[in-house]
């Protein structure tokens, strides 16, 4: 069942148009948490001068794991849609790396899922981002709640 | 009593649509989401046009709830540069014809971002203006809006507070 959930999950998450033009690649989903990695474009560059990947950049990869971690959560919904996010960024992502984003669904209830995730470069250990967030529950049409 | 004559419209507007111009063009992630801003007077309003890559949704369809923080963003991020800028081409410390992405001076930078999710977004243009609420040496801190249809439904919002670029980089 969390098998088939998490390939559901996954199969909705590689359909995304915005996450396929971001150059978005899952690489772990499952139980609640989602790991999405997006390789550094010119084209999302935010700070001509310095190369800086654009922070929108960074929440549409955030809000891409965040709802993908929601999706994999075992008591999860047949959909969900952001209903907030708050991003603090620590720092500035090293130009030309790639960003990787984690996010976990670490509470969910009949109507809202509460997710924590982090965006790192190659120095994982000094952050890039944070973000936390709340996503609808969507039910399956007939599904008991 | 006698003052200068007023400046001919005709310079006034080509001096500042030039700055605009170099503010927003020089950022690809802005060209990439297809992003434009509208003039009049100091006020901006952008504009984001819809295209198939917007998509977070197909099934709905609907707008990626990720590129409405982005629109939001580099809504809010222009309104700030664009007030910083105002005052340094008005005063002529700044001439605007001579801007371009290398002689602009930086940007402001994210310190914190909070967006809240009012409507789906519909597959169809999307339209955002940002209040700058108070700008210091320092800090900034900004509200930004977003609409589709309708200016009284919001489509999202959004408040970020900024980190202020120095005179030295």
């Amino acid at each position: 069942m969390a098998d088939r959930k998490a390939a559901l999950a996954r199969q909705f998450i590689e359909a995304i148009p915005h996450s396929r033009a971001l150059g978005m690649m899952l690489s772990e989903i499952g139980d609640g948490v989602a790991e999405i990695s997006m390789p550094y474009d010119a084209r999302f560059v935010g700070d001509p001068k310095t190369g800086v990947i654009h922070g929108g950049a960074v929440s549409a990869l955030m809000d891409t794991c965040g709802g993908a971690a929601v999706m994999s959560h075992p008591n999860a919904p047949a959909g969900t849609a952001t209903i907030d996010l708050r991003i603090d960024y620590m720092r500035s992502a090293t130009p030309g790396q790639t960003i990787r984003a984690r996010a976990t669904c670490y509470h969910i209830t009949r109507s809202v899922a509460f997710v924590r995730a982090v965006a790192m470069d190659d120095d994982e250990d000094r952050p890039v981002a944070s973000a936390t967030g709340s996503f609808t529950v969507e039910q399956a049409p007939g599904a008991k709640v | 009593m006698s003052r200068p004559r007023p400046e001919p419209v005709q310079v006034v507007k080509q001096r500042r649509d030039a700055a605009l111009k170099a503010l927003v063009e020089g950022v690809p992630y802005i060209q990439y989401l297809g992003i434009a801003f509208d003039r009049h007077g100091d006020e901006l309003t952008a504009t984001l046009r819809f295209d198939e890559k917007l998509i977070g949704n197909p099934l709905l369809p609907a707008i990626h709830g990720g590129v409405t923080a982005a629109f939001l963003e580099v809504t809010a991020i222009i309104e700030l540069s664009w007030s910083i800028l105002w005052d340094e081409i008005e005063s002529g410390r700044i001439d605007a014809e001579k801007l371009d992405p290398t002689t602009l001076p930086r940007m402001p930078r994210t310190i914190g971002f909070t967006v809240d999710y009012l409507r789906s977004g519909l597959p169809r243009d999307a339209y955002a203006r940002a209040r700058v609420n108070r700008s210091g040496r320092r800090y900034a801190s900004v509200h930004v809006e977003a609409w589709q249809d309708n200016r009284d439904r919001l489509m999202a919002q959004a408040t970020g507070h900024f980190l202020m670029p120095t005179p030295d980089g």
